[in-house]
């Protein structure tokens, strides 16, 4: 069966009854597993809760029921997104056994849908990391190139779409999360506005970072994905309800800003060809093009390695070996059973990330670096307010790099960090952003960054289907 | 450059217990990125407030009434604990005994 499906092929199929829900979700699975002993891109299968689901929509089909958006879509979850019943480790030994006791809010919607979950996916734990090879379970391999890594933290779910395991993917963006392993996979990956999606029921990282978002292999199945899962939570007070501009765009009206910044010193000039050449598409097609300036550019990665860690060391404390999760209790007393469990289940960069984001935060330092890197987030929100004053997208490379090879950066961490050096901005100043598929060099896909205002998601979709035309 | 004790001082106020060869690379790596840090010096901030939440939000508040949870809910919850004792969570003393 071909598996190079998308969610309207999906919905064709099972209403012309070319296939049933349950055939379908068979046919991934097996797929999947075989796939899998390559790829690792999932840390565990739901077979059960898949089929369970399966069953549901194809009775629902017999009974001429009206199916959901995702009716019968096979989809994954990343790992830091609760499924009840399903382990939920965040890629992390320290909840190696944690079994997730409810549904997130968005797995409830997805699940509502008609979605198949078919599993959970790899992750650098506790999505520290640029390359999955931070996950407890080790890195996920490139479908591309299985020599490579698929990018970080969510290469799990950008690989499963990539490589037809499933059709879709539930990820996560700190600074990076979806869009950079979308650009390394080759897939669309969106990072929402800032509180487009609930974050209840997921694991937290950075909390005025985190956005849940979609992976598909097209822009459309992005949208669908993401107009299912967004809307107010009463679940999540940072959630927002907003109108959905039904605009559609003309090339010729799109005004597209390209920041002399992200074309610096540091950008693989074989990734910055892809790029410019994808630029140039746009611009015969009629969009205008100009040069526009973020100059607080060079201060974003440092700004948001600060706040990451120094909200990572808070969110994290809760992982203490008392209520769930790791515990050792062959110590003597209550600080040994914290000391040990945290010792144990936590992986270097994570101790790395907690213990920098807590000397961050300690007296007599954090005015020097919490306060002072709120304040350049100031700057840089600025920088892209004024920019949009001029141009409707911002557009760029994802990552500076190409999927590079397993082992390449894991030793130094600042290697690491600065593959997000065009990503985090956007997660500082809270906007959406799509990595869109733009080329390749040999086989490694190349992404195209699209960055819109908040809210305009509706943006980025328009130039995003009016490129992948192109 | 930052010590060998201060790296042990802050792992043990972030409760992570680390060894001797993890004090040596995090004292390496720590101070790397610190120094990549000093770079926000160069920025003028001294006309901008910090930013503490990209989208602005009004406070948001709601009847202050509970919203049980179901036993089943609970159950599992509780069914996660490391310890127990007559249902309740059992942790190491608090206090020691002189």
């Amino acid at each position: 069966m071909n598996l190079d499906l998308s969610i309207k092929n999906i919905a064709d199929g099972l209403v012309g009854k070319l296939f049933s829900a349950k055939e379908l979700t068979k046919e991934f699975l097996d797929a999947a597993k075989k796939k899998d002993k390559d790829i690792h891109a999932f840390l565990n299968f739901t077979e059960d809760i898949a089929l369970n689901q399966a069953e549901k929509i194809d009775e629902k089909i017999a009974q001429g029921e009206k199916l959901g958006a995702l009716a019968g879509v096979p989809c994954s979850v990343k790992d830091a997104i609760l499924v009840e019943g399903a382990p939920c480790t965040a890629g992390s030994k320290i909840l190696e056994r944690y079994v997730a006791p409810y549904d997130a809010t968005v797995v409830k919607k997805i699940k509502e849908a008609g979605a198949i979950i078919i599993g959970k996916t790899n992750m650098d734990e506790f999505g520290m990391g640029g390359s999955t090879e931070n996950s407890a379970f080790g890195p996920t391999k490139n479908p591309h190139d299985l020599t490579r890594v698929s990018g970080g933290s969510g290469g799990g779910s950008t690989a499963s779409v990539a490589a037809e395991e499933c059709v879709i993917g539930l990820g996560e963006d700190t600074g990076g999360s979806i869009r950079l392993p979308s650009s390394f996979c080759g897939v669309v990956g969106l990072k929402p506005t800032y509180g487009a999606v609930s974050r209840y029921g997921v694991i937290a990282l950075a909390s005025s970072l985190d956005q849940v978002g979609p992976v598909a292999k097209t822009v459309e199945d992005a949208e669908i994905l993401f107009n299912v899962i967004r809307g107010k939570d009463e679940l999540d007070s940072t959630s927002v309800e907003y109108e959905i501009q039904d605009t559609k765009y003309k090339i010729q009206d799109l005004r597209i800003g390209i920041p002399k910044e992200y074309f610096s010193k540091g950008l693989d000039p074989d990734v910055e060809k892809v790029i410019r050449d994808a630029i140039k598409k746009l611009e015969n097609a009629g969009a205008k093009i100009q040069e526009i300036e973020l100059p607080h550019t060079k201060y974003a990665l440092a700004a948001y390695y600060i706040i990451n860690t120094s909200e990572a060391s808070a969110n994290l404390a809760r992982y203490d070996g008392i209520r769930y999760g790791l515990s050792l209790q062959g110590g003597s007393s209550l600080l040994d059973t914290y000391l040990d469990a945290r010792g144990e289940g936590l992986g270097q960069e994570v101790k790395r990330r907690i213990i920098l984001g807590t000397y961050a935060l300690s007296a007599g330092y954090y005015e020097a670096y919490y306060n002072k890197a709120q304040k350049v987030r100031t700057l840089l929100k600025q920088d892209f307010e004024k920019a949009f004053e001029k141009v409707d997208v911002i557009v760029g490379p994802v990552s500076p790099f190409l999927p590079f090879t397993i082992g390449e950066r894991i030793t130094d961490p600042l290697q690491m960090y600065l593959v997000d050096i065009y990503t985090v901005p956007v997660n500082l100043a809270g906007l959406p952003a799509l990595s869109v598929p733009a080329g390749k060099v040999g086989n490694l896909p190349v992404g195209l960054h699209m960055i819109a205002p908040a809210f305009e998601e509706q943006r980025l979709f328009e130039t995003g289907k009016l490129f992948e035309k192109l | 450059m930052i010590t060998k004790e201060e790296v042990q001082h802050i792992a043990q106020l972030a409760r992570i217990r680390i060894n001797e060869k993890e004090v040596e690379k995090l004292q390496q790596d720590i101070s790397g990125i610190l120094d990549y840090f000093a770079v926000l010096k160069d920025a003028d901030t001294s006309k901008v407030e910090a930013t503490t939440h990209s989208i602005i939000l009004e406070n948001i508040s709601r009847e202050d009434v509970a919203h049980p949870g179901s036993p089943a809910l609970l159950q599992k919850l509780v069914d996660m604990f490391p310890a127990v004792r007559d249902g309740l969570l059992r942790v190491k003393a608090i206090f020691s005994s002189r």
